[in-house]
């Protein structure tokens, strides 16, 4: 896993401004890309739209955020992650916005956010994925994010997944 | 997997470019040819290293509604339970995790509106509470996996 540069939050109730053509590639393109020599000029024959247009609204998703990014998804049990755990903090309401951000940026957190508290069965608020290749590497990289909270962290856990009841993806509302 | 598959997988995780001809692109910068980039993705495709090779796109922001939900559910009751859950074809993702609250899903719906709808019905078939857990704010989504 790389480093990478802290990413800003965004707010998710944008306008999304999606017309027909738009909806049409997103339901075209979200189950992947063509693996052609031109996979936009295929899209857009399949569409019946120039090329130029698909990759013209293409970039505009990529600008808006409806697009995150283009590329490939590893499956991360198949590289051998084979330790997941949804690591869970219960940190301080006013201070949770700047802690996300920083937990954001460690390089072995894949999602990172702030989620509901249900007291008294539930404490935490803030919610990080780490990944490792076991529970070991899990267990450093909880220990490093704790030693980042400092006296913020009033309690955490890590909940391993066991089994994956299902999975089919989200379908996208298009 | 040989040095070229790491790279792939390395390098390909975003940025993907957008224009005429975005495999030879990417081979040029890899150092290799586009046909030889072409059947890679495709065999790291179909063993499954890579779940998928497109644009990612961001539920929310598509309209749909998206959130994260948790049960506590008697071990005994388990199966019935995840059998009940998985039928909805709102629930994308259901994973057994080890905690008390041992059951968590995520729901994807077309309309906002449309989770707490799905969340009781879920309630009622399955006679459990559900611990509903949108994200209030999102601070990172994205990790690159080093193969």
């Amino acid at each position: 896993m790389t480093p990478r540069p802290a990413t800003a939050s965004r707010p998710d109730n944008a306008e999304p401004l999606l017309d027909a053509i738009d909806r049409q590639i997103i339901v075209a393109t979200q189950s992947g890309l063509p693996r052609v020599a031109r996979p936009y000029h295929a899209i857009a024959a399949q569409l019946g739209v120039a090329a130029e247009e698909i990759m013209h609204r293409l970039q505009r998703m990529l600008e808006t955020g409806i697009i995150r990014r283009i590329g490939a998804v590893p499956n991360h049990y198949a590289l051998g992650y084979k330790a997941n755990g949804m690591s869970v903090w219960d940190v301080p309401d006013e201070r949770v916005h700047e802690l996300g951000i920083k937990i954001g940026t460690l390089n072995f957190v894949s999602h990172c956010y702030h989620r509901p508290r249900h007291l008294p069965a539930w404490p935490y608020n803030l919610f990080a994925m780490v990944h490792g290749h076991d529970r070991a590497e899990v267990a450093a990289q909880i220990e490093t994010i704790a030693s980042l909270l400092g006296e913020a962290d009033r309690g955490h856990d890590v909940l391993y997944s066991t089994r994956i009841l299902k999975k089919t993806g989200l379908r996208l509302g298009v | 997997m040989d040095a070229l598959d790491r790279a792939i997988i390395n390098n390909l995780q975003g940025g993907f470019p957008v224009c005429e001809e975005p495999y030879l692109e990417v081979a040029s910068h890899l150092g290799t040819t586009e046909e030889e980039l072409l059947r890679r993705l495709d065999a790291l495709l179909e063993s499954g290293t890579l779940s998928r090779f497109g644009p990612m796109y961001h539920a929310e922001r598509l309209g749909g509604g998206l959130t994260l939900a948790a049960m506590q559910v008697s071990p005994e009751d388990f199966e019935r339970v995840a059998a009940i859950v998985n039928a909805f074809p709102e629930v994308a993702h259901n994973y057994a995790r080890e905690h008390a609250l041992n059951m968590w899903f995520v729901l994807a719906t077309e309309t906002p509106e449309r989770i707490d709808q799905v969340i009781a019905a879920i309630e009622r078939d399955t006679g459990y509470k559900v611990y509903n857990m949108p994200k209030q704010e999102e601070f990172f989504v994205g990790l690159r996996f080093e193969a």
